[in-house]
């Protein structure tokens, strides 16, 4: 810890300098600024050099970085702790988030009290909440501290579907926060039977004390199923297609790219660092399973959308479903970090946030050039957009499994686990759900790559608009380079939890 | 002896009531009487919380059932005559339900014997805090990230609101929720004034008994409501920049002295030796206005159009 609490008040900055900046969106007046995008890109700014400087420190020191908040040591008191993962999720996090407020400028670019200043305000005022609450799941140590993150993160979320204000995005806003809600209380029930069974809340803590028995087991498993509806896991995805597709371009990328994945990565933290070993393979089985159908039936409703953005959104649902397989690739009684299994996880998990980001922001442009997103009438979009046709087509790349992409060793990496370790039905639904998401993207490509048939309408778009688009993609694109095995990066920190 | 006989009766009474409670709310047909039954339950789980030593939890769940149950009775007035679930719908999920009812039960019955509980060390830090109540220094010392936190989610959450308005309305007022008759206008001139001595008196004795910041806001808001309803002080513009001043007074202030205190003692919301008591009342005192605020201007709703006299 010595060498590591230099920088570690850069971990409460991550997560409080996203909340100065809201904070301070309500007092524009005050400070003399006039639109809220300028102090969102501010705070974005120095938000990307903390990022930044904790990776470097992780890359450099090798060890986790640890800050002792207040001074009140755990399991009393609160920790913040940073370790090669975490170090990882927040670049990935500030990635799409910086180029997510690029995108979102000049759509949200007017003052408060001018036409669409009420969108503009709370947009930048929500993604600011998201940001820091997005931080604290990557960086919590505690359970109840990870749960105040659950909470920021719904309420930053939720209202984001609904900005259009149109009746059934209100709705589906409703639906996602009552599934939200049901998820947060299951997680907070579990959390209090493990406060009960063990006096301490200290992930730390808990994964030496921890012990197999029925109220352990039974806490974690009303947590992790709460998170699953977060994380629109099969069959509790019901909530998440109209509330992604509703939300404006913007908005849907976060969704989509970044929030979903918190839960899952509190599940990680459940199964692999509180849990006390080894994990029952029934469960793994049951995780995998559902995993399984969402990569089967979620891509084959994908197929069947009209809408390009519905369409992604079910396309997110089925790229959730490779995560969950992890929990059955990864023998017991070995470091999980060392695995492949783990590692083509985790690439999983930040290939699609980066990809996903890039396809929605890519439809948003496309559906202003056309003035609608009908997969079927797309004909045209290829001359009138073609950055963000092209943007979509590498995104696809990654979410198909082809290479060059993030998302090719992702699914060669899971492939192999699921080889290795004999699970042949995970091997085969990892292929169809290739075979699938190349179906899928390619029907949207050959759409929007034709010529129109009769002369189109079009509205011109500013070409600078599409280049966050193509950055995200071509980020996808290039994490196809790492090397086939499991990262250091990735295991900085983890073996020495306690 | 006699003593214990006579709580124990009185604790039987208050489960069975409680679960009685519990079961009309379930079973009821209309959703006003079910709305009526829950905000029973909840002022008999505040008195059992009593019973069991956890007065702050109480005071909590009182506040929270006082500000609760308005809008539930609101939105019940909405909810039209829905159809029930198929059976076969009801009863898998009545099966769930036990299931996680039986479960938990089990657990609680076997729960380790003492329990595990970090009480002892809250308490040891009472002295150099200057506290006497382990919950503030819960709240406002060892967890105290935790409450900043939670007061940026009732922030976003009043954000999330405003954000339902119509573009051309959201830094309006709310609609007034005024519904002025005699008894009404009696209560909002007699109510307040005591109302606010009463907050003041929870959050003062919040640092040495049970009560504190988030009682006194409840009791602050409702008292603002009641203004409102009788038609007394009109909801307030939401665009105006003292009124949004006055909600991230709170967390402003809050966070403001965490900072300081990477300067001084050195860490993030950690307070100064013999400061702490006098930052935590400042903290306390901000916080209260602001979430009070913030409490009455959810009650409020979105800003809308102005009624047309």
């Amino acid at each position: 810890m010595g060498m590591a609490t230099t920088t570690g008040p850069l971990l409460v900055l991550a997560v409080v300098v996203p909340v100065i900046g809201m904070l301070a969106l309500l007092v524009m007046p005050f400070l003399g600024i006039r639109r809220p995008a300028t102090v969102a890109l501010a705070v974005v700014a120095v938000g990307v050099a903390i990022a930044s400087a904790i990776g470097i420190d992780l890359v450099r020191s090798k060890e986790a970085i640890v800050y002792v908040v207040g001074g009140w040591a755990p399991p009393l008191g609160l920790q913040l702790r940073a370790d090669g993962l975490s170090g990882v999720m927040m670049a990935m996090a500030a990635l799409v988030i910086a180029a997510v407020a690029l995108y979102a400028r000049p759509q949200f670019d007017m003052a408060e009290d001018a036409p669409g200043g009420r969108r503009a305000f709370a947009f930048w005022s929500l993604l600011m909440g998201l940001w820091s609450a997005l931080n604290l799941v990557f960086l919590g140590e505690d359970l109840f501290n990870l749960f105040v993150a659950l909470e920021l993160l719904t309420f930053a979320a939720v209202p984001l579907v609904c900005l259009d204000g149109k009746a059934e995005t209100i709705e589906a806003a409703l639906r996602y926060l009552v599934f939200a809600l049901i998820g947060s209380a299951l997680y907070l029930l579990g959390t209090a039977i493990l406060y009960g069974q063990y006096g301490t809340l200290d992930i730390g803590t808990l994964h030496g004390r921890a012990s197999a028995n029925l109220a352990t087991h039974a806490a974690i498993a009303l947590m992790i199923g709460g998170l699953m509806a977060k994380a629109a896991l099969f069959p509790l995805h019901l909530w998440l297609p109209p509330a992604h597709a509703g939300a404006p371009a913007p908005a849907s990328a976060v969704l989509s790219a970044l929030v979903v994945k918190a839960p899952f990565f509190i599940i990680l933290r459940l199964w692999f660092d509180v849990l006390p070993e080894p994990p029952s393979e029934a469960a793994a089985r049951v995780l995998a399973l559902l995993g399984a159908a969402a990569i089967l039936v979620c891509s084959v409703v994908a197929l069947r959308q009209r809408r390009l953005k519905l369409m992604i959104a079910y396309s997110t649902v089925a790229q959730i479903g490779y995560l969950f397989l992890m929990f059955i690739l990864i023998e017991p009684g070995v470091a999980p970090w060392t695995t492949i299994g783990w590692t083509g996880g985790m690439l999983q998990l930040i290939s699609h946030a980066l990809a996903k980001a890039a396809m929605f922001l890519a439809a948003g442009l496309i559906a202003e050039a056309l003035g609608h997103d009908r997969i079927a009438d797309l004909a045209g979009a290829g001359r009138t957009v073609p950055v963000s046709v092209f943007a979509f087509g590498l995104a696809g790349l990654s979410l198909m499994g082809l290479p060059p992409s993030g998302g090719f060793i992702a699914k060669l990496l899971l492939l192999n686990a699921a080889i290795l370790s004999g699970a042949w039905w995970v091997a085969i639904v990892i292929s169809v759900g290739g075979l699938l998401a190349a179906a899928y993207v390619a029907r949207v490509l050959k759409r929007a790559m034709a010529a129109p048939a009769t002369a189109i309408e079009t509205r011109a778009v500013a070409r600078e608009r599409e280049w966050p688009a193509l950055g995200l993609a071509l980020c996808a694109v290039a994490l196809g380079f790492v090397p086939l095995q499991p990262l250091d990066m990735l295991a900085i920190g983890r073996g020495a939890l306690p | 002896m006699r003593a214990g006989m006579m709580n124990a009766s009185l604790d039987a009474v208050l489960v069975v009531t409680l679960l009685a409670v519990a079961l009309f709310s379930v079973l009821a047909r209309q959703a006003r009487a079910a709305v009526i039954g829950f905000i029973a339950f909840g002022l008999l789980l505040a008195l059992a919380w009593v019973r069991l030593g956890a007065v702050d939890v109480a005071l909590t769940e009182a506040a929270i059932g006082a500000l609760t149950a308005p809008l539930l009775l609101g939105a019940s007035a909405f909810a039209g005559t829905e159809k029930p679930a198929s059976p076969p719908l009801r009863l898998a999920l009545a099966a769930l339900c036990a299931l996680i009812a039986g479960t938990l039960a089990v657990i609680v019955l076997a729960a380790p014997e003492p329990a595990p509980s970090l009480a002892m060390q809250a308490v040891a830090p009472l002295g150099a805090l200057d506290l006497g109540n382990a919950v503030t220094a819960v709240l406002l010392a060892y967890r105290a990230l935790d409450t900043l936190l939670e007061t940026v989610v009732v922030l976003l959450a009043l954000i999330g609101i405003w954000s339902l308005a119509h573009d051309e309305n959201w830094r309006d007022a709310p609609a007034s929720p005024a519904a002025p008759s005699p008894p009404l206008d009696l209560l909002a001139r007699v109510l307040p004034p005591v109302g606010l001595v009463v907050a003041m008196h929870l959050l003062w004795v919040g640092a040495d008994a049970p009560g504190g910041k988030f009682q006194a806001a409840t009791l602050i808001a409702a008292m603002g409501l009641l203004l409102m309803m009788a038609g007394l002080t009109p909801p307030p513009a939401l665009g105006d920049a003292r009124l949004r001043a006055l909600v991230v007074a709170g967390p402003a202030v809050f966070l403001a002295i965490g900072l300081a205190g990477f300067l001084f003692p050195g860490s993030f919301l950690a307070y100064p030796d013999g400061w702490a008591k006098p930052l935590i009342i400042v903290i306390e005192m901000a916080l209260t206005v602001s979430i009070a605020l913030m409490l009455l201007l959810m009650l409020l709703g979105p800003g809308a159009r102005k009624p047309s006299a």
